[in-house]
Formats: structure tokens, C-alpha cells, sequence
């Protein structure tokens, strides 16, 4: 009961919040908002118990976002320009994608239901025998590491992809702007 | 007694979303965002004592950290009008 009402309070700040965040036209108030809504997001992530998900929302999208979204808003404009077009066609869209949705959740088992499929295909088999065949005591980290070694693999090297791209891009902007410059002081 | 803590926190909330919501200028937005994370980070506490199970205090602590780097990361903004890209700034003044 009192987590329904908790969740009932935190969903309605979050819609208001996302009101809020279209309707207005100073970026700034907007990057604010936007979060406010990234920490909502985390704490119903929490109120799910779900709470490295939580961290990560809140690192990325309270943190990181938060730092990226200013950061290009002091290379760009301060305001948002209003908006001449009809709204109906992107309204209509979005309508029909959450009602779409709403109708993917009709199959859906309940929450937390022990039979539902997550909870009976091979979460059993992991946690009868991952102690046995890798001896780590936490299961998570012998799911990550052992039976789904190669897609944590991938994963990292995604990531470390992504990472040397970034810095490349960003050393090389670095050298254009000291070259820039030395040809202005002559 | 943590469900009074929660309700009061919630009113909190709604206090410091009103005042993000209405402005009216930059400061206050500041100040009502950091506030909010500070109420996030005090929540997550309240709700692991609500639920019998607080284990998840010292995420709270982090939620703090993560709350303050954003902070002055807006408040250098503020103060510089630029995140990281100083260079090109003292550049265009000389």
C-alpha cells in the first residue's frame, strides 16, 4: 500500500516534470529540469529495488547529461526558438506509440510473479550451480564474467571503442584551435 | 515515524519542483536542482528504513557526490560561461 502511494507521488512529479520541461523555452530551466527528472527516474528505479540501474540513471543522467547538455548550450543558443509548426501529426505519433506499448504490457506476467519466465528458464540453474562450477560468490558477477564471458567481452570493447574515438576526436580539436591561434599571433 | 519522514520529504519535493518550475531567475533554478538532489538523496535513506532494509545508504552517499560535481559544474558555468574549452576563451580576449 504505502509503496503504491509512493510510486503514485513519484510518477506524478515525473509527468509534471516532463510538462514543465515542454513547455518551456529557456534552456537553462530546461537542462534543470531534465535532472530533476533523471533523479525521479532513479528513485522509482530504487522504489523497484533495482538499484545499480538506479545509479547508473542517476550518474549518466543527473550527472554526466547534465555537464555534456551545458556545456553545449554555451556553444549554442540560450533559448528555444517557438515553435510555428502544428504540434497534431507528432501529438498523433506519440499517442499511438504509447498505446501500442500500453497493449505490449497486456502479456506481461505481474510483478515479481515467481513463475514468470525470467524467473524459471535458467536463473535457477545459475544460482544452484555457479557455485559449484565457478566459485564466486556473488552470482551476478559469475553470470557477467563466466557464462556470459563473451558478451561482456564485446561489451568492453565496445566501450573501450568509444573511448579512444572520443579522445582522438577531442585531441585533434585541441591541435586545430593551438594552430588557430599561432597563426593569429602572426 | 519513517512514514512521516517520507510524507514530509515528499512535501519537500513538491515545494522545491514549484519553485523550479516558476523561476524566475537562473539562481533559483540552481539552487531548487541541488536541493532536489539532496531531497533524492535523503529519500533513498528514508525509503530503505521504510522497507526494513537499509542497505542502500552508502548509494545514497554517492547519489551525494554525483549531486555535487553537477553543481559546480553548473556554477562554473556560471562563473566562466564555458564547461571545459577555456583555452579558446582566453584566446578570443587577447
Amino acid at each position: 500500500m504505502t509503496e503504491t502511494i509512493i510510486n503514485f507521488i513519484l510518477f506524478a512529479m515525473l509527468i509534471s516534470t516532463a510538462f514543465a520541461i515542454v513547455r518551456m523555452t529557456s534552456l537553462f530551466a530546461v537542462i534543470m529540469l531534465a535532472s530533476v527528472f533523471s533523479l525521479l527516474t532513479a528513485l522509482l528505479f530504487v522504489t523497484l529495488d533495482a538499484v545499480d540501474v538506479a545509479f547508473t540513471e542517476a550518474a549518466v543522467g543527473a550527472g554526466i547529461s547534465t555537464v555534456l547538455m551545458l556545456g553545449t548550450m554555451a556553444l549554442t543558443a540560450r533559448h528555444a526558438k517557438p515553435q510555428t509548426q502544428s504540434n497534431a501529426i507528432p501529438f498523433l505519433v506519440v499517442c499511438v506509440t504509447g498505446a501500442a506499448l500500453i497493449y505490449g504490457t497486456m502479456d506481461m506476467p505481474n510483478f515479481g510473479d515467481p513463475n514468470a519466465p525470467a524467473q524459471v528458464h535458467v536463473a535457477p540453474e545459475y544460482l544452484e550451480r555457479s557455485i559449484e562450477e565457478i566459485d564466486v560468490p556473488n552470482v551476478v558477477t559469475a553470470i557477467l564474467a563466466s557464462y556470459r564471458g563473451y558478451d561482456t567481452l564485446g561489451e568492453t570493447a565496445v566501450v573501450f571503442a568509444a573511448g579512444i574515438g572520443v579522445l582522438l576526436l577531442l585531441s585533434g580539436l585541441a591541435r586545430r584551435r593551438k594552430e588557430d591561434e599561432e597563426e593569429g599571433d602572426i | 515515524m519513517f512514514l512521516v519522514a517520507a510524507i514530509a520529504l515528499f512535501i519537500a519535493m513538491v515545494l522545491v519542483l514549484i519553485r523550479l518550475y516558476a523561476g524566475p531567475t537562473l539562481y533559483d533554478r540552481v539552487l531548487a536542482s541541488n536541493s532536489f538532489g539532496t531531497h533524492t538523496v535523503l529519500f533513498i535513506g528514508v525509503l530503505g528504513f521504510l522497507n526494513g532494509r537499509p542497505d542502500f545508504l552508502d548509494i545514497a552517499l554517492l547519489y551525494a557526490l554525483i549531486n555535487f560535481v553537477g553543481t559546480i559544474a553548473i556554477l562554473k558555468f556560471f562563473r566562466y560561461r564555458a564547461i571545459g574549452d577555456m583555452h579558446q576563451r582566453n584566446g578570443a580576449q587577447k
